[in-house]
């Protein structure tokens, strides 16, 4: 896979470099990117054996945006993880190496790239592009970069985006020694594929946004490999080998701002060889402006977590509910905090989530993230992690 | 997001009629002018020297302090788009601090109704929608409010003349503004307007309770395209806290060939 991603990358950086060569204008060059140094602590004795009870990381990605007279940019962005502690592994990754044009009503962008869709704080179910990389975090907002070629129409009608996406990205997974993790390997080189193609088959994508005065509204259909892996144990029962089917996903995003509220919905419904299925989550986030006569905020966030399939869903949050607090200081600092409860209706598991910043001096942040598994007897997903809780700090440096 | 806290009127009908209506009564205006009319006209004599800009480009700069001198910079671009017959369009882009470098917070502004206003994060490529009910909170931090700092339509106050008088070694209208938009932080604001550009030199912002606030005071006044006025300084100071914080700008650059275009939530993604 990495060879694969390599040989994107040369071949990128080889275009870049006739475009370079043959465009006589001179090129403003942005740099920007950050270096931090993390340290992750789990209370709780490990459920498997090589799990450590602490964990280091430093990681950095650094980008440069060159931005010829007409417009035209080309971004290039790696990424790199360097794990520590013992088991730790290095990761590398290009997350952006995209070349963009445009005009006053369309887009084309072509490289590995990067697309968020959605609104919802608690999943992001409709955002499907970029593959998620795990090990990062277990937040699902991590993505490794996507090959890609994006055409953009701009029309008063609204915004529709086409992707041709061709190649595939594995999802990056805890192996043995990491936690949150399943205390096996996962096994990517055996990774088995629905489309004889395997990576290399071509997926693609349809979006349609639109902004209806208070409603920004979303579409989405994608047909290609599945993002999110089946995990079969192998032979042995020593690894986890992912599966990939392939499956159409149509996917509907909606938000409604309306003074201190703002109204959320995702939906998707997914099909594939052996289910399909729908899922949604939806919800609200209010904001108490100006606190108790300060320059305080806070956000109160209530949102419904739901999955067709239930108890046989891949994920835990099948019918749950996330009650959060956002809480802004608005200070010189930027200090903020996010807390969150997600309560399965069903078996009472929860998964609570803490994630605070604040910026020190003008070119630090510390962040501190906590995540908390409690009650999860009863929620076989979250289970898994039952005795991976644990609170990360991290240091950054932004240049 | 405009930075002159002067009202600038559009070509709705209602402004059309009032001028109008100023025109014909200007003659005998001296004595039959109430003093929330003759606040109005000041508004609208304001708004009107300010209107056709078209377009601009600037930089700002703001440099925050707090009462024990700690100092913290920040460093924006802001673009913004006259828009007949409703509020601007404006696009800010955080430069510093680096860990919010590529943030961009569009807006657009109305007079009547809520403005619009989309935030984009560039770490997650994610364009938000947020709601336009913060006007009071600070912006990034600083002494400016939100509502400071957005763009100013004549129909976001009522005005009531209070009195002439010299500041700066110029003279000057007093004049008092009462927010009519929800959830401002203000109960009411009082502004020293140049008598002869129609820009104010000093604006005192009350709070909730009434109480003093905030002093504004503008200087460095440059006139681009030999008719719009804009100020170089803006010092805030809080009265309650003691906080500072000064707002400079730079490269002021008009009708640089903006559109409808270059403020859109869509192309956010690629706002530099």
């Amino acid at each position: 896979m990495l060879l694969q991603i390599r040989r994107y990358a040369i071949l990128l950086a080889l275009a870049f470099a006739a475009w370079v060569a043959s465009s006589p204008a001179a090129f403003a060059v942005d740099t920007r990117g950050n270096v931090a140094g993390r340290a992750q602590h789990h209370p709780q004795t490990a459920r498997f054996p090589d799990q450590p009870g602490n964990q280091y990381a430093v990681l950095g990605e650094i980008e440069w945006y060159f931005e010829a007279e007409s417009g035209d940019a080309f971004t290039l962005k790696p990424y790199a993880r360097a794990e520590l502690h013992d088991g730790g592994d290095t990761f590398f990754d290009i997350r952006e190496a995209v070349y963009l044009t445009f005009g006053d009503d369309w887009e084309l962008r072509a490289g590995i790239s990067k697309v968020f869709w959605g609104v919802t704080e608690s999943v992001h179910l409709v955002d499907i592009i970029n593959q998620t990389d795990f090990r990062e975090d277990i937040d699902g907002e991590e993505k490794l970069g996507q090959p890609m070629v994006q055409g953009t129409l701009l029309r008063d009608w609204g915004t529709f985006s086409v992707f041709v996406l061709p190649y595939f990205r594995e999802r990056v997974l805890p192996d043995r020694t990491d936690r949150p993790g399943f205390g096996l390997d996962v096994d990517e080189d055996a990774a088995r594929f629905e489309s004889s193609d395997a990576e290399k088959h071509i997926d693609g994508a349809l979006r349609y946004t639109q902004t209806f005065d208070d409603i920004d509204l979303g579409l989405s259909y994608f047909n290609g490999t599945a993002r999110e892996p089946r995990l079969i144990p192998d032979t042995n029962g020593t690894a986890l080998v992912p599966f990939y089917p392939l499956l159409e996903q149509y996917g509907v995003d909606a938000q409604y701002t309306t003074e201190g509220w703002l109204w959320k919905l995702e939906a998707i419904y997914r099909e594939d060889d052996i289910e399909s299925y729908g899922a949604g989550a939806g919800g609200f986030e209010y904001t108490f402006v100006g606190l108790f006569e300060t320059a305080q905020d806070l956000g109160v966030i209530g949102e419904y977590l739901y999955d067709e399939r239930g108890r046989t869903a891949t994920t835990p949050f099948q019918d749950d509910v996330l009650i959060g607090l956002r809480w802004v200081l608005n200070d010189e600092q930027s200090t903020e905090a996010l807390f969150g409860v997600i309560t399965d209706l069903d078996g009472g598991g929860k998964a609570v989530n803490l994630e605070a910043s604040r910026r020190l001096g003008e070119s630090y942040k510390l962040n501190l993230d906590a995540r908390l598994f409690v009650d999860t007897r009863g929620d076989p997903q979250l289970d898994a992690f039952g005795r991976d809780d644990f609170v990360r700090v991290e240091l950054a440096y932004y240049f | 997001m405009h930075a002159t806290p002067v009202s600038r009127y559009k070509n709705s009908r209602l402004s059309v009629c009032l001028s109008a209506l100023l025109a014909a009564l200007a003659p005998y205006a001296a004595s039959a002018e109430t003093p929330e009319e003759k606040g109005l006209a000041i508004a609208i004599e304001a708004d009107k020297r300010d209107y056709g800009f078209g377009d601009f480009e600037a930089k700002m700069t703001m440099l925050l302090k707090n009462k024990k001198g700690d100092e913290s910079l920040r460093n924006i671009r802001i673009r913004t788009l006259e828009v007949d017959g409703d509020g601007d369009k404006s696009l800010s882009i955080f430069d510093e601090p680096a860990d919010v470098k590529g943030t961009a917070f569009l807006t657009y502004s109305h007079s009547k109704e809520p403005d619009d206003q989309w935030l984009y994060l560039p770490a997650l490529k994610r364009v938000k929608r947020i709601s336009s009910k913060n006007k009071s909170g600070p912006f990034m931090g600083s002494e400016f409010a939100y509502e400071d700092i957005a763009s100013q339509e004549v129909d976001k106050y009522t005005y009531k003349y209070l009195r002439d008088e010299e500041i700066d070694g110029r003279s000057a209208f007093v004049v008092e503004q009462v927010p009519t938009y929800e959830h401002s932080g203000y109960t009411r604001r009082v502004a020293w307007i140049d008598q002869e550009r129609y820009v104010p030199l000093q604006v005192v912002f009350y709070d909730r309770k009434d109480a003093k606030l905030k002093t504004l005071s503008m200087s460095g006044y440059k006139q681009y395209l030999d008719k719009y006025w804009r100020a170089e300084a803006m010092y805030m100071e809080n009265h309650q806290t003691g906080k500072t914080t000064l707002l400079s700008w730079a490269d002021y650059a008009f009708r640089t060939g903006l559109s409808d275009a270059d403020f859109r939530k869509n192309t956010l993604k690629r706002a530099r």
